[in-house]
């Protein structure tokens, strides 16, 4: 029967072929663009290793500072072991984490598989290639390890709050520490929120928090942990671009308050 | 009253060509519509698979203007009607005659899903007491029409003809119906993983944007059972947990 079937099948479109008359392609050029520049940026930003501070402020890419030379680092300079052939910057202790969270996620997966592998380019639009293995087989069943980067960046999410409360705290001329909060206060604020609400929304959290479960009403607070993570999933997409690109534009701003291009202005 | 071009597939297991008929056309008329007039006034011979035109019966599934539509709820002032309006069958399935494709691959694929099995009634009455919630969770499901417009679409179905390995977006829907329902103790998770495929599936969503019911088939159905077969054959702490906890039949 398979074979019978198989024999009768309309003809198979070739690549890019496809009778829809809207503008179809856009959608993964915007991705490819958004996520390429995303990328660029961010491999460009951890490769500096310098201006990812200013006053208490402390750039995502580098958040918790492990080892380095301000004064957010935990454990003091980088370490004198490390082989000197090797190019070290805080950022690369970090951004494997958030980035790898980012790479299996299940809305970002759906968004690549279009813009950069063209599997498929979009929906009813022919492919390149004719051989399939989807998420199977190796590498893309390593996509099932989501969950546990998401167990990363919820930790991440803590630290990311934290370096909120340190951008309170400015250094006054008689050297003391004093509260306050400069722009730079809200934009980090503004980073955790994003960040919180894409993270939050994910879908595996979903899943751990309730969905896992046929009776969602007898988990833990009575299924409204699962309500809120299900109110944050259907709005995943919009989360996963603004956190994305207000985490850039986060080390963007902390980096040019620190190389003296923008001026951090003080609003209490 | 108004003129519209139609290039409708005309031929039989899977030969055939776009033909055009021009027609005229009235307000609020639906795709289906003048595919009818063109089959009572020129083309007799068109062959068109149609049942309830309101978008409950799912028969009337086809490509119009590329996209896996119902014709009977494709209104044509939704249409550029100043370009020919093409219209093709599923490329999915197997080609019969025209705008006709033999959809019986699906109702094997459906055969292949363990049946719904309730635990032991609540009551002494032999009836369950159930959440609402927990029901409602289930209920989006239960709005299929069995279009099949999401197979259509789905590249793993419709370029890679993998309709042996994997059941496709519709019958992860129902399985997420019955794996999903509060009563149900049966395990389908090794038949998703194994002879199912769910693994094929990459999240493009192309099922959940056709769906005529607005079904969020990824979201709600396809993820939460990608989900469950990693909590049964890939993460390595739920399975540990597993051995310590007794497996729950009710819940």
């Amino acid at each position: 029967m398979a074979q019978l079937e198989t024999r009768i099948a309309l003809p198979q479109r070739r690549f890019g072929e496809t009778r829809r008359t809207d503008r179809w392609w856009l959608q993964p050029v915007a991705v490819a663009a958004g996520l390429g520049a995303f990328i660029i940026y961010s491999t460009w930003a951890a490769f500096q290793g310098a201006h990812y501070t200013y006053a208490g402020y402390l750039s995502p890419f580098y958040s918790p500072e492990v080892f380095g030379d301000s004064a957010h680092a935990w454990f003091g300079p980088w370490p004198l072991w490390w082989p000197s052939w090797i190019p070290y910057s805080p950022a690369f202790l970090i951004l494997w984490a958030p980035g790898g969270f980012r790479l299996t996620c299940y809305y970002y997966r759906g968004a690549y598989y279009k813009a950069f592998w063209a599997s498929p380019l979009n929906c009813t639009v022919g492919k390149p290639l004719k051989g399939y293995r989807g998420e199977r087989s190796f590498p893309l069943i390593l996509q099932n390890v989501h969950r546990y980067f998401l167990y990363l960046s919820l930790i991440f999410l803590v630290f990311l709050s934290i370096d909120v409360y340190h951008g309170l705290w400015f250094t006054n001329s008689d050297g003391a520490k004093e509260f306050g909060i400069g722009v730079g206060t809200l934009v980090l604020l503004m980073n955790v929120i994003l960040l919180g609400s894409y993270t939050l929304g994910c879908h595996s959290l979903r899943h751990l928090i309730g969905g896992r479960k046929n009776c969602v009403s007898k988990t833990a607070g009575g299924g409204l942990p699962y309500k809120c993570v299900t109110c944050l999933n259907k709005r995943h997409m919009r989360f996963a671009w603004f956190s994305l690109f207000w985490v850039g534009f986060t080390d963007f701003y902390v980096r040019m308050c620190s190389m003296g291009v923008f001026t951090d202005w003080r609003l209490i | 009253m108004s003129d519209v071009t139609l290039r409708i597939w005309r031929g039989a297991e899977g030969e055939g060509a776009f033909e055009e008929y021009s027609c005229s056309y009235d307000p609020g008329m639906v795709v289906l519509d003048v595919v009818h007039r063109v089959q009572a006034e020129q083309a007799p011979d068109m062959a068109v698979r149609w049942n309830c035109k309101a978008g409950k019966c799912g028969s009337c599934s086809a490509e119009i203007n590329g996209s896996p539509k119902l014709m009977c709820m494709t209104r044509l002032d939704t249409l550029d009607t100043s370009e020919p309006i093409t219209i093709e069958p599923m490329q999915s399935f197997p080609h019969m005659k025209d705008l006709v494709t033999n959809v019986s691959s699906n109702y094997r694929a459906k055969k292949s899903i363990r049946k719904f099995k309730p635990r032991a009634p609540d009551n002494a009455d032999g009836t369950w007491t159930m959440h609402q919630e927990d029901v409602d969770r289930v209920q989006e499901f239960r709005k299929c029409i069995e279009c099949f417009l999401c197979q259509d679409v789905c590249h793993v179905l419709r370029e890679h003809h993998l309709h042996d390995e994997f059941v496709g977006p519709r019958h992860f829907v129902y399985s997420a119906a019955l794996e999903m329902h509060p009563l149900d103790t049966e395990d389908r998770l090794a038949d998703l993983k194994k002879t199912q495929g769910v693994g094929f599936c990459n999240i493009t969503k192309c099922c959940t944007k056709v769906c005529p019911e607005s079904i969020t088939i990824t979201d709600n159905a396809i993820i939460p059972l990608k989900e469950r077969v990693v909590d049964e054959f890939f993460d390595p702490v739920t399975k540990l947990f597993r051995i310590f906890k007794p497996k729950k039949t009710d819940s």
